[in-house]
């Protein structure tokens, strides 16, 4: 009977139907911008590049192999080195040893490839000492050398002017780089979420006063105002103190965004069936906005925090690189493209310019990120 | 519309107060003052300032009054058509900035202009054709612009010029016309070496202001007046052109008034790798001297550039929008 078998074939097919659209319908709200979030394929590779970029944060010290301070004025400027993997065919990897002489004529310092001599080239070797986490107390590298200590003998991406290892001094540089986009972050969504909650929710002349002042801060070249600000900190301050200043520098521009995410989000939801329910149930403000208005713009506070990241980053990278921001000894991504800063240097030794490449790929992967996240943000929207 | 255009001119004087005030506060912010550094200065020439000299000093320059007598003298001075002194150059501030103010609005301008004539058609382009391979390519530069911030891109672009074309890409004069007075030779100079640089400058803007165009023409592609106007026998590009790019524009010129100051910020740092003859090089070397009122002076510039702009953003996105300029009545 092909009639029947047609209807049965049509019941099987609603039945799957509803089970999916039962599927979706008790999902939970997270578990639907998670399905939404998995279609959006560059933004989880970006997620995966950020987790990666946050293990170097954690573990700069592990994935350098010579001390980020260490200078030599016997290293100055070397190339980036090949490591090569297979010696007489077989997987042992080695570098070849390096001879600096100075050139007679321009003084400029040259180095020859000593191909007799090979350094063999070891994970988990000892190097400097530094504490693992901030805790542990080790000199185990990823990489070392054998023989020689790897200050002297292994320079994956070259030296700088001073003799100091790019490699490591970029993984350290990683570290405070992400890190200060995620406290000035962190400043800024505090004041934004502070100000623009209170703008959004009490309405009238408060809301008035903060939008105006979003305005005017916007309306003002931020570079030239940062500029000015970083030039007035002490030059006897500490590291610690400069890093935070500078945050704060930073934020206090970025928090006007968020400000005006969290205001938008305030607005439409004061309005909202369950908020008004609450407020004739009698729950106090302070219930009705982190318990039933805060967890429903939560993940859109996620998505805009992920969108404001890289202008920090950049912020952060700019300044430094103009020599306001941090500055040395502490190690910035921008710190250290403060060396590329002429073109003759450039020319000569463009491996200085390799900072460059993870400020880009941070950058990217945080607006893909927050880009995908902004989507899946709002998993009822199309 | 009156009431409108008086608001946004309240609201610029407002902001220019505001923007002096913080400049204020970046010339107040260094330790020490005018005379401490002048003492320094003369210390380092072998001659020493006495302590009544230095009182003395004090008050000829009104710094033993309070901070906002201060702030309200400065003001006057600047009234005056005077900034006040630059203590590195000992000459008037006015003199050092000279025609680089001028410099900056040239580039700024132009970054501006070049943004919208390069995302306007791009914007319009990748919307009517959407998924296809330009669509992609445009979005992909899009994406660097936005990733690539303006002064790695000078560096990136410097180096690629001097290794690949032994040419030196920065500057915005042939050495011939450096020193040379204004001249129409060197107007042609100028314009030659415009272009690089504004594209730098505005390449972030340009970036945003695609995807802005892109997404606010496809909203408008998929409603029915165009299908509609389409059924009607009007051409596809005079339907497209006459309406929806029209309604897509409104959004795409609210953000001239951000795009702006964002253009002036970029141009500072840009014109520090490219070594432009802005205010951006001075500002930082007087930033770097502690030459105070230099890069008060400029901020305050700068400042008042960007709310200069903004007020004509706004005034032409009244011109082009009805609904704001009916909206007061």
């Amino acid at each position: 009977m092909p009639e029947d078998t047609a209807t049965e074939q049509l019941y099987e097919q609603e039945e799957e139907v509803s089970i999916a659209e039962e599927r979706v319908s008790v999902a939970t709200q997270w578990q639907l911008m998670w399905w939404r979030f998995r279609k959006h394929k560059l933004a989880l590779v970006s997620a995966v590049v950020i987790i990666l970029f946050y293990t170097v944060v954690v573990l700069a010290d592990f994935l350098a192999y010579a001390d980020p301070d260490y200078s030599e004025s016997q290293r100055t400027l070397l190339r980036p080195q090949p490591i090569h993997l297979f010696d007489e065919g077989k997987l042992r990897p080695f570098v070849y040893a390096l001879v600096g002489t100075r050139d007679p004529i321009t003084f400029k310092r040259v180095y020859t490839v000593d191909t007799s001599k090979k350094i063999p080239v070891t994970l988990f070797a000892h190097g400097y000492s530094y504490r693992l986490l901030g805790l542990i107390k080790t000199d185990i590298h990823l990489l070392g050398v054998q023989g020689t200590k790897a200050e002297d003998a292994l320079f994956l991406l070259g030296t700088d002017s001073q003799g100091r290892d790019m490699w490591s001094r970029l993984m350290r540089a990683t570290r405070i780089s992400m890190t200060i986009g995620l406290t000035s972050v962190a400043l800024s969504l505090f004041l934004g979420i502070l100000l623009g909650g209170i703008s959004g929710y009490y309405g009238g002349v408060v809301d008035t006063v903060i939008q105006r002042v979003i305005e005017l801060l916007r309306s003002i070249p931020t570079i030239p105002l940062w500029m000015g600000l970083a030039a007035g900190l002490p030059s006897n301050w500490d590291i610690v103190k400069v890093y935070f200043a500078i945050t704060i520098i930073i934020s206090l521009i970025g928090w006007t965004e968020l400000a005006r995410v969290v205001r938008g989000r305030f607005l439409s939801l004061r309005e909202e069936d369950f908020v008004v329910a609450a407020e004739i149930t009698g729950c106090s403000r302070l219930r009705i906005i982190f318990r039933h208005m805060v967890p429903s713009f939560l993940s859109h506070i996620i998505a805009a925090t992920t969108l404001a990241l890289p202008a920090m980053i950049i912020s952060e990278t700019s300044l430094s690189f103009l020599g306001l921001g941090l500055r040395p000894p502490a190690i910035s991504w921008g710190v250290l493209l403060q060396q590329a800063q002429n073109v003759q240097t450039l020319a000569f030794s463009p491996w200085l310019l390799l900072p460059a490449i993870p400020v880009i790929i941070a950058v990217l992967a945080f607006n893909f990120l927050g880009d995908g996240l902004r989507d899946a943000a709002d998993p009822y929207g199309i | 519309m009156l009431s409108y255009i008086v608001r946004r001119l309240l609201l610029a004087a407002v902001t220019i107060v505001a923007i002096s005030i913080l400049s204020f506060t970046i010339i107040q912010l260094p330790p020490g003052d005018y005379v401490t550094s002048y003492i320094a200065q003369m210390a380092t020439s072998g001659s020493t300032v006495s302590e009544a000299e230095a009182a003395n000093l004090r008050i000829l320059y009104g710094l033993d009054q309070p901070i906002y007598v201060q702030y309200l003298k400065w003001m006057r001075l600047i009234a005056q058509g005077s900034f006040g002194m630059s203590m590195e150059w000992h000459r008037p501030v006015i003199d050092v900035i000279g025609d680089r103010i001028w410099l900056t609005i040239v580039v700024s301008l132009a970054a501006v202009i070049l943004t919208w004539a390069i995302a306007l058609p791009i914007g319009i382009y990748s919307a009517v054709r959407q998924y296809s391979i330009g669509d992609y390519v445009f979005t992909f530069i899009g994406f660097i612009g936005i990733a690539v911030p303006g002064f790695l891109l000078a560096l990136i672009l410097m180096y690629f010029g001097f290794v690949y074309f032994n040419a030196n890409i920065g500057g915005l004069f042939s050495p011939a016309y450096l020193q040379a007075p204004w001249s129409l030779a060197k107007v042609q100079d100028l314009l030659k070496h415009l272009p690089l640089p504004a594209i730098i400058i505005g390449l972030s803007g340009t970036a945003q202001m695609i995807r802005i165009m892109r997404a606010n023409l496809l909203d408008e592609l998929r409603k029915p007046y165009v299908i509609a106007a389409r059924a009607r026998g009007l051409s596809r590009w005079r339907v497209i052109l006459k309406y929806p790019v029209r309604v897509a524009l409104n959004p795409f010129a609210s953000t001239i008034g951000y795009l702006f100051p964002h253009v002036v910020s970029g141009s500072v740092i840009v014109s520090l790798v490219l070594s432009l003859p802005t205010v951006g090089p001075l500002l930082l070397r007087a930033l770097v001297a502690q030459d105070m009122f230099l890069a008060g002076t400029i901020v305050l510039l700068l400042g008042i550039l960007t709310v200069i702009g903004t007020l004509i953003s706004d005034l032409i996105l009244m011109w082009i929008d009805p609904r704001i300029r009916l909206g007061g009545q």
